[in-house]
């Protein structure tokens, strides 16, 4: 039935099968390539959208380094910044995307990934009444503390240090701001 | 001190077995006797190293230079398959004893989604070690994460072999016995193990 | 369709329940149910490529040396899965995500590769396909009801539609709940669906 198990077979049949693979691979790939990045694109501009004011336009991506990390960014013509920043949550890391205006306010916020725990920590992602405080932050008004840090921002309830993070990943944010602004500020006066 | 922190969160914390679901196959299959557990629990610390290294070093320096991302997983589960074999020609040179006594165990290390789940973790994740900065790991903490994560592996299995020791001497209800009462335990050691997380 | 092929498809229901019978291709059953919708995606996923490398590996069977016959399935298995993988990529990046690493991870599927060596090397094709068929088809039944009673006892919804306000009971959508589930269902399968 099979064929024989000598050296030859074997080395012939397993290179064939594995080259007559990597072909298929190589071509299946080659036509999904432009839908995969396409449905990446599609997924950042929805979150884009969602962090920042009204905007038409294409958005530029950027990247800038603050004390050593680098933050990456999308700029959107008028409305402002859109910018990733990853900080360790309670069980893993915490990346959340942060619009931030021109003005320098916080326009809205989203977690893309986490690790914390369902219904305590996990509440980051979609719970609107720890999420809606942040929606037109002002950061020179208002500090981006928990309370009982001392600061005014209400922690999700029995969620101290995923809380805790969300906010630090929002100021860490703020930094990444200032520092572009900077730059685009230094270029300019150049 | 990073690497104490890897090692404590790949065995406690996120228990490759109780956390991830990864390797439950072999776990509910060998754990039978706590000797068959161990030397299969070796095997296993063995592959899963020395497969991570092996993947990490080839997906970073011929994968990903060359834009060869999608043989991902058809080059890794090859590598594995070879490892084994090989691990398993010289282990029957070394100590044919050993050899005999995993058998068939051996060569299912292949199809032991811990080992493929782990090289793929390692060069797919960002991890973040007791509040660090989320990164990609380096070969170094790749090789001590794949370690460690193989000593939870074990320290689970063993953990659950004695019980299962336990269990067969015990009057379990007969709807219940063999595979059921087996999972119902497990499910209690990964609600003891839920106490682990946030420890780092 | 005659007698015998009619049971290749409905043989994955009970008496071959990859699940609750074989015992086989547990992690994805565990740590993918954590919703019904969950459930039913990856049971469907695996039952692509099931179906395919079925279909393949029986067609090559008769050409394929005997002492290399795993290393070939296992590379046709893969190329399965990572056409699966890009496809998905592509066309539902949303359940992708969810899925994540147990995509990639169903070519270590036991279900698939002991599909293949206890049946599709000495059957023909079209009976491979359908015992392919028959197989994903319980394991994605057998998905689906555990993804239903982790998600009604712990999320309190049914499908992504709950009915009941707040959280349930969340150890189940948990690591524990999965094993716990996963256990009594069996007993349940056992009792009433096998009469053992």
């Amino acid at each position: 039935m099979a064929a024989k198990s000598n050296l030859r077979n074997m080395a012939l049949c397993l290179t064939a099968v594995c080259l007559v693979c990597s072909a298929i691979l190589g071509l299946v790939n080659k036509m999904t390539i432009e839908p995969i990045a396409a449905a990446q694109k599609a997924k950042t501009n929805a979150t884009i959208a969602k962090v920042l004011p009204e905007f038409s336009g294409d958005v530029v991506p950027g990247s800038v380094n603050v004390a050593g990390v680098e933050y990456s960014y999308y700029e959107a013509p008028g409305a402002g910044y859109a910018i990733t920043s990853v900080v360790g949550g309670f069980n893993g890391a915490l990346s959340v995307m942060v619009g931030i205006t021109n003005e320098g306010i916080v326009h809205n916020t989203s977690t893309l990934s986490h690790s914390e725990t369902p219904g305590l920590g996990a509440k980051c992602q979609n719970d609107a009444k720890f999420l809606d405080q942040f929606k037109s932050w002002n950061p020179s008004e208002k500090t981006l503390l928990v309370k009982k840090d001392g600061g005014d921002v209400d922690a999700i309830t029995a969620s101290t240090i995923t809380s805790r993070a969300y906010t630090l990943a929002i100021s860490n944010a703020l930094a990444a701001y200032n520092e572009i602004v900077k730059n685009v500020g230094g270029q300019n006066n150049e | 001190m990073e690497f104490i922190l890897i090692i404590i969160s790949a065995i406690f914390v996120n228990n490759i077995l109780l956390a991830q679901f990864l390797g439950v196959c072999p776990f509910l299959g060998v754990s039978n006797k706590l000797s068959t557990a161990a030397g299969m629990s070796g095997a296993v610390c063995f592959v899963i190293t020395l497969a991570t290294v092996v993947t990490y070093i080839l997906n970073q320096y011929l994968l990903v230079p060359f834009g060869l991302e999608f043989l991902q997983t058809i080059s890794f589960i090859l590598v594995i398959a070879s490892l084994v074999q090989m691990v398993e020609i010289v282990l029957k040179k070394i100590s044919p004893s050993l050899y005999q006594a995993l058998g068939i165990f051996l060569p299912l290390i292949t199809t032991n989604c811990a080992v493929l789940g782990v090289a793929i973790n390692v060069v797919t994740k960002e991890f973040t070690f007791g509040g660090g900065e989320a990164h990609m790991l380096g070969l170094g903490e790749a090789t001590i994460y794949a370690f460690a994560t193989s000593l939870g592996y074990g320290l689970a299995m063993c953990l659950f072999a004695g019980l299962r020791e336990h269990l067969a001497l015990n009057d379990v209800p007969k709807a219940f016995k063999g595979m059921p009462i087996a999972l119902v335990t497990v499910g209690i050691m990964a609600m003891a193990f839920l106490g682990f997380s946030g420890i780092v | 369709m005659s007698n015998s092929k009619l049971s290749l498809l409905t043989s994955g229901f009970v008496k071959n329940n990859p699940t609750f019978v074989l015992l086989l291709g547990m992690c994805p059953t565990l740590a993918t149910t954590t919703s019904a919708l969950n459930g039913l995606e990856m049971g469907l996923a695996t039952m692509f490529v099931l179906i395919l490398s079925n279909i393949v590996i029986s067609l090559v069977a008769p050409v394929v040396p005997d002492k290399v016959r795993i290393p070939v399935y296992i590379v046709i298995i893969a190329t399965f899965v990572t056409v699966l993988q890009l496809l998905m990529q592509a066309y539902v990046p949303a359940v992708y995500e969810t899925l994540g690493l147990f995509i990639p991870l169903i070519v270590v599927n036991c279900i698939v590769l002991g599909r293949a060596e206890a049946f599709a090397n000495k059957n023909g094709v079209l009976d491979s396909a359908l015992d392919g068929i028959g197989v994903g088809l319980g394991f994605t039944a057998s998905l689906t009801v555990i993804g239903i009673v982790r998600e009604v006892l712990g999320s309190g919804s049914v499908f992504g539609w709950k009915f009941i306000a707040g959280d349930g009971i969340l150890a189940f959508v948990m690591a524990p709940g999965a094993f716990l589930v996963l256990g009594y269902l069996m007993v349940l399968f056992n009792k009433f669906i096998a009469k053992k």
